[in-house]
């Protein structure tokens, strides 16, 4: 089930997409989630569609492996689209069974808010899958440093972050080796009723936890003796470089924009 | 030669309230001069990591001074001293800070604000000398024990530092991981003559050293070089350390009758006595 999932997963590669500085793909999508919101008749949300596809086949990941691994929010976006369906009663009348009475407007609605969903899905993805997390991170530390002067740790933030990232395979491991010698004192964590199996989950949380804490203070020593004080005066190994792609991205929001804006009615 | 780091009679109690506690560290000295290998050895307690900590300032005696590059070390001078002593650590894992072996190695010189084009230089270099160079961009779940030790190394040896310190840092490794990064420490001293101080209670390890130290209860109990260190023999079993695998094995063979000429600390050596000792009858 994990395989398919595809929150938070980068696929490496080496498309355009790839390629772009993490800060304009950051940008880019964080406007593009404003701007998803001009489009309010047939032709922008067209647009907005073919956009969206365009940009996958520039990334050059598959769509269907996409799709597969978005289903849960395809379910979700079905159940919207139904919702709409059945209970915006505006406009003529299309179909009508038994009970069930569909709208014009309902279908118009349905239609639109889908695809509004899609869009955002599969650009937010396209996000999280062509970019590394680590460059995610660089990116949203360069991004933030304006709010340092609202006193957001922003630095802390992103190595926080990194951090995070840099551990999740060794607390996975960690958690992979306590179960299986839990599993072979004899506890059971896959079967049974649910009430046995939360209970059977607290002897794995306490020794990961445990070595969690334990990891956590070496670690700290280790950058603590390796020169660690915080922010100020760091330089940085992973340099950000904004280019003509990144350029030619921001040109392209822009014009976007205006198009929807035009074409809105 | 040069001094790097002096301990004068340093003192430490991690529980300075109460006086019934033994102190980890009891009236420690010794001095470590430009270019040598010192190994510090000894039982769990014997206070030899919390020795590895009052030399970089992540602990500050109660009594004594500690004197690195023949200046007090201080609240004030800790981060410039700090980054003339490079440490690396016992658990692989809980070091590596960087999310690939080269951001790793690059930390200490971000820390430092070392100008990008220089880091990326010295990144190079240091990744050259512990032969990781062809790993650059894995990420520490990909690497072995050893190699991850090989980057801690790198990672220190990159701000150019004029000590290593290596508290217990092959004690979690396998046999092929500790000679590996054995290989690479002696490899470094050969090549830059770089001052070495290993804390570990291997003594394979320990041989290899100009100089052991031998803590106990944490007292220095004696200095010497690993040849006279060893020739105390049941005193050091007496205080839970064994003897190297190829003395025990000389010892064994003398009481069994086999001739052999004096001690010997490598297996190399007790091997080329036993092939020759006929000859010498």
């Amino acid at each position: 089930m994990m395989e398919k999932m595809i929150f938070g997963r980068f696929m490496p590669g080496d498309s355009f997409v790839h390629k772009l500085d993490p800060r304009s793909k950051l940008l880019f999508v964080f406007a593009f989630i404003f701007i998803v919101f001009f489009a309010n008749n047939p032709v922008t949300y067209a647009g907005l569609l073919v956009f969206a596809l365009l940009v996958i086949f520039v990334s050059r990941i598959k769509l269907y492996f996409l799709i597969n691994g978005l289903k849960p929010v395809i379910i979700l976006m079905v159940f919207t689209f139904l919702l709409h369906i059945f209970f915006t009663k505006e406009g003529n009348p299309i179909f009508e069974w038994k009970f069930i009475h569909v709208y014009e407007e309902g279908l118009r609605q349905g239609i639109f808010i889908s695809i509004r969903f899609l869009v955002l899905v599969f650009m937010t993805s396209i996000l999280t899958l062509t970019t590394s997390p680590i460059s995610i991170t660089d990116g949203l530390e360069v991004l933030l440093n304006p709010f340092k002067k609202l006193k957001l740790p922003v630095h802390e933030l992103a190595l926080m972050m990194s951090i995070s990232l840099r551990f999740i395979p060794t607390l996975m491991d960690e958690t992979d080796k306590i179960m299986k010698a839990q599993m072979a004192r004899g506890s059971d964590i896959s079967t049974g009723p649910i009430k046995e199996r939360v209970k059977a989950v607290v002897p794995l949380l306490v020794p990961l936890f445990v070595s969690a804490f334990k990891r956590a203070e070496d670690l700290a020593t280790a950058m603590e003796v390796r020169g660690y004080r915080g922010g100020e005066g760091r330089t940085r190994y992973r340099q950000l470089k904004w280019d003509g792609k990144d350029t030619l991205a921001m040109i392209l929001l822009v014009a976007m924009t205006a198009l929807l804006i035009t074409l809105r009615s | 030669m040069d001094e790097i780091l002096s301990l004068d009679h340093i003192t430490f109690t991690y529980s300075p309230d109460e006086p019934n506690v033994k102190n980890a560290v009891e009236d420690v000295s010794f001095t470590v001069h430009e270019g040598e290998w010192i190994a510090i050895v000894g039982h769990n307690g014997s206070g030899k990591s919390t020795i590895a900590r009052l030399m970089n300032g992540l602990l500050f005696p109660q009594q004594g001074t500690i004197k690195v590059m023949n200046e007090p070390l201080t609240e004030e001078n800790l981060w410039e001293i700090r980054s003339q002593m490079g440490m690396v650590f016992q658990n692989p894992d809980n070091q590596f800070v960087g999310a690939t072996v080269q951001d790793d190695v690059a930390f200490a010189l971000e820390n430092n604000g070392i100008p990008y084009k220089e880091m990326v230089k010295r990144v190079h270099e240091a990744l050259q000398q512990v032969k990781m160079d062809q790993l650059l961009n894995h990420e520490p779940q990909h690497l072995s024990g050893g190699q991850k030790q090989r980057v801690a190394i790198a990672g220190a040896l990159a701000l150019k530092p004029r000590l290593l310190i290596l508290d217990e840092a092959t004690s979690m490794l396998d046999p092929q991981g500790r000679a590996e990064v054995l290989a690479t420490v002696q490899a470094l001293r050969e090549e830059t003559g770089l001052t070495v101080l290993s804390i570990t209670h291997d003594l394979e390890e320990a041989i290899l050293a100009d100089r052991m130290l031998f803590m106990n209860g944490g007292e220095k109990f004696a200095e010497g070089t690993p040849s006279e260190i060893f020739a105390l023999g049941d005193q050091l079993l007496d205080l839970g350390l064994d003897l190297p695998f190829a003395m025990k094995l000389t010892k064994l063979l003398k009481q069994d009758g086999v001739e052999l000429q004096g001690e010997h600390m490598t297996e190399e050596e007790l091997v080329n006595d036993l092939w020759t000792s006929n000859f010498k009858k």
